[in-house]
């Protein structure tokens, strides 16, 4: 069996908010990535897919906080340890974390070996300048960026440069997860196609052993990923290889997100997008029953009544419905 | 059937030129177009292309260096103000970036309202204001009571291109122009967004004008498509020909660049 690098059982993580009010946005999460896969995690804005991947490194700070559940990674379990720990030992080398909007936030008066130096020398003190920038010089080689760009300013790199040179970055301790929470969505199609290429390329070299990557765009993930999650409300709602989450969902709302694909290919014009309508519900209140119940084209009186819990199929796919797969694909094929 | 499609916004040759010697940015070069009433026509090319400037040229909010443009067969006057506002009536746009597009400082409400006044409803009773206002904002899946009193910039970025939608709903233009009005939002709204501005053209009969770097999202609601390449329009026609047909290798990589679901995705390219 293959070394599973990340499992995560039953996570659950809070918002608190300046009110008191709870949020709950990470509502008992497990997933399991091994060594060499990369796992995408889909969802409309607002489902907990960036609270989540704040949540997964097991590094938290207000208003984000930690309820219950498990995170290993690499064997290492980290639940419940210390936050100066995490940050010492655990972030950047076992785990790393593109955040959503990163390549904004780069301080923009320091030149880019400069955040390289930052990076490197907090973990190995002791190493020299010529020997950092001839290490950063080989990895942006490697993959396909010019070493002139660390010479330079955050402000003189086009969006999609400074994308894949925080990518790079967050490489540079060849961590053994790599977290990026939407790295291409603020992106033009090229610059993103050359961050979609930079993600593949992380894995086929071994610069990371295993990937989660972020986007409401499935076709994306389908391009990148073996499984997909699709995430409602706070919950996982599905989880399937990633052919079977893009064309074959089981559950009414990935099924809803796979009719708001658009792709340039023939034939595609005249399918109708199926928008799902209304809004997900306020994770401050969430339901009692489903909680994509509001919108289910499908509910049932007793959807609404008690939580609905995981079903698992053979061969690990789940979803979270009161149906059952055969009576789900009969509704479907019914309109 | 074809001559009978009658022209809505049309140009030749239109340019504009940004400064002067050897800062000279020619963002727009030499274009000509002819958009139909009732047509969605999108403009699709990469960042820079000169997308943004052409619409600005279309709205009137920028002159052009060179180049006439012709709206219902007439040649376009906007040269006092009083000929802008009324242009305007005819035309309005969706931006790129959601939140620039409001006066923080007015409430929903009066952002609605000012529609309604917009389109000669200042004298109708508040009642009715209310109703007008509560039928565009169930349109577009809001909810008028939850908005009144807010600020825009209390909205998510998904509501508040909703609330743009409302706006159209009740300003009834002839033409829309929308700048990229979902490249903020996730695939799902997007999905609702296209959806309500379809169903707006199918009933109001407007002309819709897409302004995107997507082009499978150009194939997917456009009639008509126009390629645009640093400032030129490098090959335009019917949704089908120019996307399942392309000509321009320029086209082809924009194409290219789109992630593919059925077919192999060529990541070599980049
Ligand atoms: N006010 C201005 N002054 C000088 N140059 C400008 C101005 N506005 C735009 N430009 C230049 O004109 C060119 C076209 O810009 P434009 O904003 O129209 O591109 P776009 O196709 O809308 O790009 P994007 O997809 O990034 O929105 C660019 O080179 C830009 O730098
Ligand atoms: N700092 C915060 N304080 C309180 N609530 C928050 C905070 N950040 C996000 N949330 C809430 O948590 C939920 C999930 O948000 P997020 O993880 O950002 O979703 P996504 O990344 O899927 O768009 C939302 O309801 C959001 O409003
Ligand atoms: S449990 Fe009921 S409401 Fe929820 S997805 Fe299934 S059918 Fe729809
Ligand atoms: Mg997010
Ligand atoms: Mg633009």
């Amino acid at each position: 069996m293959a070394n599973v690098m990340l499992e995560v059982k039953e996570l659950t993580t809070k918002y608190i908010t300046r009110f008191g009010e709870d949020v709950y946005a990470v509502d008992h999460v497990s997933l399991k990535v091994e060594e060499g896969k990369a796992l995408g995690i889909a969802g409309e804005s607002g489902c907990g897919k960036s609270t989540l991947a704040l949540s997964l490194m097991g590094y938290y700070f207000a208003p984000l906080h930690y309820t219950s559940g498990e995170i290993i990674i690499d064997g290492r379990n980290i639940s419940g340890m210390n936050p100066d720990e995490v940050r010492k030992s655990i972030l950047g080398k076992e785990i790393a974390y593109i955040p959503q909007a990163a390549m904004n936030a780069l301080n923009p008066t320091r030149k880019i070996i400069h955040f390289i130096e930052d990076v490197i020398q907090e973990h190995e003190l002791y190493i020299t300048k010529k020997d950092i920038y001839d290490r950063a010089r080989k990895l942006f080689e490697t993959l396909g960026l010019p070493a002139e760009v660390l010479q330079k300013y955050p402000v003189e790199l086009s969006g999609g440069m400074k994308q894949r040179t925080v990518i790079a970055i967050s490489v540079l301790l060849l961590p053994k997860v790599l977290i990026a929470d939407e790295p291409s969505s603020a992106l033009d199609v090229t610059s993103q196609k050359m961050v979609i290429k930079m993600l593949r390329q992380l894995m086929e070299t071994g610069l990371i052993s295993s990937l989660i990557f972020i986007t409401h765009e499935l076709p994306l993930l389908y391009n990148v990923t073996d499984d997909i999650m699709v995430m409602y409300a706070g919950q996982i709602v599905e989880k399937a290889n990633s052919k079977e989450a893009v064309f074959d969902p089981i559950h009414p709302y990935a099924k809803g997100l796979m009719g708001s694909i658009i792709v340039p290919e023939k034939g595609l014009r005249d399918v109708k997008l199926t928008a799902i309508p209304g809004v997900p519900p306020n994770l401050k209140r969430p339901p009692a029953g489903c909680r994509f119940a509001e919108r289910c084209k499908y509910v049932q009186p007793e959807c609404k009544v008690h939580s609905v819990d995981l079903r698992e199929l053979e061969g690990g796919r789940t979803y979270r419905c009161i149906f059952s797969e055969e009576q789900l694909r009969k509704a479907y094929q019914n309109g | 059937m074809a001559d009978e499609k009658k022209l809505c916004l049309s140009g030749s040759g239109i340019t504009k030129v940004f400064g002067i010697g050897r800062q000279k940015t020619v963002a727009v070069d030499h274009v000509d177009f002819n958009f139909y009433e009732g047509e969605i026509i999108s403009i699709v090319g990469e960042s820079g292309s000169g997308k943004t400037t052409l619409a600005k040229m279309l709205l009137g909010l920028i002159s052009s260096t060179e180049g006439d443009i012709y709206f219902l067969g007439q040649k376009r006057d906007i040269s006092s103000q009083k000929k802008k506002q009324e242009y305007w009536k005819n035309i309005q746009a969706i931006f790129q970036d959601p939140f620039s597009s409001y006066n923080i400082f007015n409430k929903i409400d009066s952002v609605l309202l000012d529609c309604i006044h917009m389109r000669g409803g200042r004298k109708l009773p508040y009642a009715k204001k209310v109703e007008l206002m509560s039928e565009a904002c169930s349109f577009v899946n809001l909810k008028f009571e939850e908005l009144t009193n807010k600020y825009p910039f209390e909205l998510s970025g998904g509501q508040m291109q909703r609330l743009m939608i409302a706006r159209i709903f009740l300003l009834k233009p002839k033409i829309l122009l929308a700048d990229e009005p979902t490249s903020m939002i996730d695939a799902c709204s997007r999905a609702t967004i296209l959806d309500m501005l379809m169903q707006l053209r199918d009933e109001t009969g407007m002309t819709l004008i897409f302004i995107t770097h997507d082009i499978g999202l150009a194939y997917f609601v456009s009639d008509s498509v126009y390629i645009m390449e640093h400032g030129k329009f490098v090959e335009s026609g019917t949704a089908d020909e120019v996307i399942l047909h392309p000509k321009e290798v320029y086209t082809q990589r924009l194409i290219n660049d789109v992630p593919k679901i059925y077919e192999e995705w060529d990541l070599s390219t980049v």
